[in-house]
């Protein structure tokens, strides 16, 4: 290791490597210890039974009806709720940047999308109860004041539907930060180009801006789903360990064995990990492919 | 382009109508503990419940712990990847936005597993290695904010000169690191730590898996238990956000006030 970009004089000589990579240790050993090994740990215990030999038993036994509709149910809500934030979000940011609309409006936007991003897991459950649950104050409102009974109707805020609802409080937000300074990065001269050259504003849309806007669209979306994939506190305070999502399902497994195989915690961990990962791989793959088409 | 700015409002307000309505919701139930009057009643029962003086002020101690922690090992990593090993890059930052990808609760699970009564480093065997252990995952959980954070300071400024000026004045590399990079990637540091802070002190998987009474745990008890108490709770939790993402803005417009006087 020799190349430096700088002129610092380094210590001459043998203890220069050493003191190279000295400066990292504190950052490898971190991760190492507290995200990496962990993570490992997870993945080797998937294939492992309780004595420590190599298995694929664990993984087979995810086959029951209910793992699978665990996962089905979660591959769902976490696919619908990132397709929406990204819908929504990426129409509300179009307008703050194309829409004429006042500039006053960006700043208090873009600070509340900050807040509402992170504004997730217990408090924003019990926003949600206290607004469209049983008693909540748009359930009595409509109820009391207007004759609309949501009960009635068929909508309850413990269901999975209740539950993209409040997802989308976080994902939507996302996407507007993520989204936004890609937006602001379109040139005027792009959109002038496609009219003149006779493309009307959707075909300007569909050819111009989507391929360009491709790489942070499916970027956001990777993101989004692991969000919401991995989210346990929301669903949680929502309704206990009523929800069969994979991680609620992990969390009362790690808690109290409720699968009663200790080793299948590890082969449901692992299978999150793998599908997080595989959403993360696709993104890359496809943006890798989507950047070279822009170059 | 009248048509235009018409829809935009539409999905504006449609938007709004969305995001305020939880939080009208959440405000105007906190305020109905009193039978048909408005009141604080709710935010005085929780304020004095000392269940909550003591999660609420454990979290916060854990956030501020975890703030420095993180930036003990962020600030030093990413100044020393930028100058010495910039061939390393990449793989630092992969690795620093793997918490995104690897779903907390599996982080945790491998914790209890990795760090058990039983193992080689029997971390959850005592209170102040569960404190350690859970004080190192919520760094994990801050780490792609506070990396990227600092690493973004740390492009705006010449790290290479910098470091040359001090070396040349004798100056140590703690020494650099503390009185010269710091201080130039303070306001990241800050907006990295704000959000940590937002992150960690109504976190609730890692707490609740590695039982510690911390604020998250208390809040889910609070959901199970009450009715009121726990929309006042989540009005309180999201003025800390609030606060939180409005400190950053205001130390970010600060910092470019300063950098354009230059």
């Amino acid at each position: 290791m020799t190349s430096t970009t700088t002129s610092v004089p380094d210590t001459p000589g043998r203890r220069k490597l050493p003191l190279l990579w000295l400066g990292v240790a504190p950052f490898a050993i971190f991760v190492t210890m507290f995200l990496l090994l962990p993570t490992l740990n997870i993945v080797v215990g998937a294939f492992q039974t309780s004595t420590g030999s190599f298995t694929l038993d664990n993984i087979r036994q995810l086959n029951t009806d209910l793992i699978r509709s665990a996962y089905f149910i979660s591959i769902k809500i976490s696919l619908v709720s990132a397709v929406l934030g990204c819908a929504i979000g990426f129409a509300i940011a179009a307008s703050l940047v194309f829409g004429d609309l006042p500039k006053w409006l960006r700043a208090p936007l873009m600070t509340f999308s900050g807040v509402a991003s992170n504004f997730a897991g217990v408090p924003l459950a019990f926003a949600f109860i206290a607004t469209l649950g049983p008693v909540g104050v748009i359930t009595v409102f409509l109820r009391d004041d207007i004759g609309i009974n949501l009960r009635v109707l068929g909508f309850n805020l413990l269901t999975y539907y209740g539950l993209i609802i409040v997802y989308l409080f976080f994902q939507i937000p996302l996407m507007i930060l993520i989204i936004t300074p890609a937006l602001d990065g379109m040139k005027r001269e792009w959109r002038e180009a496609a009219s003149i050259l006779g493309a009307s504003t959707l075909q300007y849309w569909w050819f111009v801006a989507l391929p360009i806007l491709f790489p942070s669209l499916l970027g956001t979306f990777a993101l989004l789903f692991a969000n919401s994939f991995g989210a346990v506190a929301t669903a949680y305070a929502l309704a206990g360990p009523a929800f069969t999502l994979v991680p609620i399902t992990l969390f009362s497994q790690i808690r109290g064995d409720v699968l009663g195989n200790p080793q299948l915690g590890f082969a449901l961990a692992f299978g999150m990990i793998l599908i997080t990962g595989i959403a993360n791989v696709i993104y890359i793959v496809l943006r890798t492919r989507a950047e070279r088409w822009i170059k | 382009m009248t048509l235009r700015r018409i829809w935009s409002w539409i999905i504006i307000l449609l938007g709004a109508a969305y995001f305020l309505l939880p939080l009208f919701g959440m405000l105007q139930f906190s305020l109905k503990m009193k039978r048909g009057v408005y009141s604080f009643e709710a935010y005085r029962v929780v304020l004095r419940d000392p269940q909550f003086q003591q999660t609420f002020s454990y979290s916060v101690i854990l956030a501020l712990l975890t703030i420095v922690i993180g930036t003990l090992i962020v600030v030093p990593t990413a100044y020393w990847v930028r100058l010495k090993l910039p061939r390393l890059r990449p793989v630092v930052e992969f690795i620093t936005l793997l918490p995104l990808v690897i779903p907390p609760i599996v982080i945790v699970f491998g914790y209890i597993r990795l760090y058990n009564t039983s193992s080689v480093l029997p971390l959850t065997g005592s209170w102040i290695g569960t404190n350690i252990l859970v004080l190192f995952g919520y760094t994990t959980l801050a780490l792609p904010y506070m990396y990227r954070a600092v690493d973004t300071g740390l492009r705006a400024i010449d790290v290479a000169t910098l470091t040359e000026a001090a070396q040349s004045l004798g100056a140590s590399w703690t020494r650099i690191l503390a009185t010269v990079i710091l201080p130039n990637v303070l306001v990241s540091v800050l907006s990295g730590a704000f959000l940590t802070f937002a992150i960690v002190i109504g976190e609730y998987v890692f707490a609740a898996l590695l039982n510690l009474n911390t604020f998250g745990p208390y809040m889910v008890w609070m959901g199970g238990n009450r009715a009121y108490e726990p929309s006042a709770l989540a009005v309180i939790a999201f003025g800390i956000t609030w606060a939180c993402m409005g400190l950053i803005q205001l130390f970010t417009r600060f910092s470019k006030f300063s950098s354009a006087k230059r």
